[in-house]
């Protein structure tokens, strides 16, 4: 019975952008104690080009899908979708990120190693297909982000960030295995398809308030990781103790591989028991929209303004993930990639106007930017629109599919509400927008040098991207339409 | 009967050191009593011929981790710390957890071992060898990837750890 | 004459440290407690794999476990390497304590 486990070649290409990068980030580890002070420029363009490299072999192994390694990892349209999105936003990362960490005097291999590190657990998790996978990718992710928001030690802000997000991340992630454990110990499997394939045989007999215990357990860790209410109150302080590209990196990088995993957990595994997680998700995507739109009306500082924005906007995805139909999850996909695009922007921006030791991060630095940095001013108007979810913006499309999906499931009121809350956002987003147009900048305000080329870069990329998919959404919609029903 | 009365003993272990680890005042005193918790918890695989995972908790948690984990308590003074009050907040979530643990154990000891109730069990057959041959056997075929992939989970770690504890980079 | 120990008590035992472990961390102001009350949640995870595993006839609860502790070693090292780089600046070990940002 000597079962031949070594792997295929084929099972090996379609693990190859995770292998790549890991690989890259270790020789930079390597690299970095040879490297002199002046030289740490050169880890930025190794990251950048693995980064596009391990995109290209995303897209190259979408053109063969399939399952690997005994069913561990699935690459479908899909995980393709989520691969390639969480690796864009590492590439925009790291244009944000070279002259912040050169201006904070920590410009070191070991950030961009990090990022990397991150971003293959990422990747795992949204290829994961068994329950084991998707927690190592998880950790991976989580721990190399744990690092990242305290990157700058000699900061205290940094330390605790750094601390809080380790805390109740650990504590999401313990939450989220003991109910792994009980789903084990129901249907004997952690394969998402076989744990399926037990819910849905009649004959198994299980018992359903263990099940609805396990279920809830789960979504107490997923709640935690996406910064859904009630466990969104780490977002806030940890978005705003972390430094500027990082926050940048958090908001979009894990939450998008969270959410990933959460709808493949959900659609793939529990779809069968439906009845058991909707109210909870029904409730949990109401109260994040309230407490995230309602809490940003009173922020005076613009990285927490933008967290509790991002958590309104988790929100918003979960009214997706409710309605729990092809539409919902292809909507869910383009609101992701949308989000990914505008709020990196934003941040991009942040990190920009935030200048060393991240001194202008509050609204009023904004005030007069049309007339200081006019180019910067409009980049940031764009983001802030498709935020808000004005037409031609791509903001404008993710909410239009989400709440069209939440009608189509016959859930009206969280449809009606979801469209209230937009209401809502649109005056902090729009009050943004006043104070850069309409306030005339202090005198005592430090002269601003041109954006660097790195953040000129990731600006004007996620404005394209913004408009491009609020113009042209069919192009990104269709293709999740399609991938969506690989994950039932 | 002989496993009855290990049972308790080892599960009155864990649970006493568990509940001595919360609310000691020094942390070492904590640190010794989650040794202790940790200890019951071997002694709980053992019962359950878990013999691998027996060792790898004495070796790898109460060896390994414990020792990091006094080792930092004695680098961060923690004097002055333990003088502070230690207990906060959150009293109302504290307490229905502690009546949730009261009710789960008043509700096992009057209706038994049919409150938990679980789907019937796959007719597999036990596997035949020792536990740590069947057990490689899985972690090195099926698991194989994990397994690599948890390397890359522990290289994460340590340049984590030494990115934010090193003094100088 | 006491009950044969079935399944369940190890799960009721398993239930019980989780919610030890809980109180821990919703209580104790101080961090390495907190910290080591998360320690407490994850052997109670791995008490539940481990009698699933001999509930089920099945091993894969035991590699479960073997994850399990490898992902606690690394979130301690790296929890207990912040912890250091924030004693180093502020001297202080409480939650509590620690605000500059608002919770």
């Amino acid at each position: 019975m000597p079962v031949n486990f070594m792997p295929t070649p084929q099972e090996l290409f379609r693990f190859a952008p995770e292998m790549l990068l890991t690989l890259v980030a270790t020789i930079i580890m390597v690299l970095e104690p040879l490297s002199g002070a002046d030289g740490k420029r050169k880890f930025a363009v190794i990251s950048f080009l693995s980064l596009a490299a391990a995109i290209a072999l995303s897209v190259a192994a979408a053109g063969d899908p399939g399952a690997a390694f005994s069913s561990m990892i699935v690459v479908d349209g899909f995980s393709t979708f989520f691969r390639i999105l969480v690796m864009v936003a590492g590439v925009l990362t790291i244009l944000i990120s070279t002259n912040y960490l050169r201006m904070e005097e920590h410009e070191s291999g070991e950030y961009y190693a990090l990022v990397l590190f991150s971003i293959v657990g990422q990747c795992i998790m949204v290829s994961a297909n068994e329950l084991i996978m998707l927690f190592i990718g998880l950790e991976c992710s989580s721990i190399a982000s744990y690092v990242l928001a305290g990157f700058l030690r000699d900061d205290k802000r940094n330390n605790e960030s750094a601390l809080k997000y380790f805390l109740l991340g650990s504590f999401a992630t313990a939450f989220l295995l003991y109910g792994v454990a009980w789903i084990y110990g129901t249907t004997g499997y952690t394969n998402l398809s076989e744990i399926r394939r037990v819910l849905l045989d009649p004959n198994s007999n299980q018992n359903m308030v263990v099940i609805s215990a396990a279920t809830a357990l789960m979504f107490v860790g997923f709640a935690f990781k996406v910064s859904a209410a009630p466990f969104q109150m780490w977002a806030p302080d940890v978005y705003q103790g972390a430094p500027a590209p990082v926050t940048a990196f958090m908001s979009v990088g894990p939450k998008a591989a969270a959410f990933a995993m959460f709808l493949r957990v959900l659609m793939t595994a529990f779809e069968p028991v439906k009845d058991r997680w909707e109210p909870l998700l029904w409730t949990s995507a109401l109260a994040t929209m309230v407490i995230g739109n309602f809490a940003a009306l009173r922020q005076t500082n613009i990285k927490r303004l933008l967290a509790y924005s991002s958590i309104a906007h988790a929100g918003y995805i979960m009214v997706a993930l409710t309605a729990h139909s092809d539409i919902g999850t292809a909507a869910a996909m383009f609101y992701l990639a949308s989000y990914t695009f505008m709020n990196i922007g934003a941040f991009a921006v942040v990190t920009y106007i935030a200048r060393k030791g991240e001194r202008h991060v509050e609204i009023q630095d904004l005030a007069g930017l049309s007339q200081r940095r006019p180019v910067v001013a409009a980049m940031l108007t764009i983001f802030l629109l498709s935020l808000t979810g004005i037409p031609l913006t791509a903001g404008f499309f993710g909410k239009f599919y989400i709440f069209k999906a939440a009608l189509d499931a016959n859930m009206v009121w969280l449809a009606v509400l979801g469209m209230l809350n937009s209401a809502v956002a649109a005056y902090y987003y729009l009050r943004l927008i006043v104070v850069m147009y309409m306030q005339a900048p202090s005198d005592e305000m430090e002269e601003l040098p041109a954006p660097s080329v790195g953040i000129q870069a990731a600006m004007f990329a996620a404005a394209a991207a913004t408009v491009f998919l609020g113009v042209f959404p069919s192009v990104v919609l269709d293709y999740a339409g399609k991938s969506a029903s690989f994950i039932r | 009967m002989l496993e009855t009365v290990f049972f308790y003993a080892f599960a009155a272990l864990t649970l006493a050191g568990a509940i001595l680890t919360v609310t000691m005042r020094s942390a070492v005193h904590c640190a010794i009593a989650l040794i202790s918790s940790l200890a019951g918890v071997a002694g709980l695989y053992l019962l359950q011929h878990a013999e691998f995972l027996f060792a790898v908790q004495i070796v790898l948690y109460i060896g390994g981790v414990m020792v990091l984990f006094l080792f930092v308590i004695m680098l961060v003074n923690l004097d002055a710390a333990a003088r502070e009050r230690q207990f906060h907040r959150h009293w109302l979530a504290a307490l229905a957890c502690l009546a949730g643990t009261g009710a789960l154990v008043a509700l096992f000891l009057t209706r038994g071992a049919e409150s938990f109730k679980l789907g019937a069990p796959a007719a597999e057959a036990a596997p035949g060898a020792g536990n740590i041959e069947t057990l490689s056997m899985l972690l090195f075929r099926e698991y194989l990837v994990p397994f690599e992939l948890a390397s890359l989970l522990l290289l994460v770690a340590i340049v984590g750890g030494v990115m934010m504890a090193k003094k100088r980079i | 004459m006491l009950a044969p120990i079935t399944t369940g008590h190890y799960l009721v035992l398993s239930a019980a440290l989780l919610l030890i472990g809980a109180v821990g961390i919703l209580m104790r102001r101080n961090v390495v407690v907190i910290m080591m009350s998360i320690e407490l949640i994850l052997n109670a995870v791995n008490i539940n794999l481990v009698a699933f595993d001999k509930y089920l006839h099945k091993l894969n609860g035991q590699i479960f476990a073997i994850f399990v502790i490898t992902v606690a070693v690394a979130e301690a090292a790296v929890g207990l390497g912040i912890l250091i780089a924030l004693f180093r600046n502020k001297e202080t070990v409480l939650v509590d304590e620690i605000d500059l940002l608002k919770w």
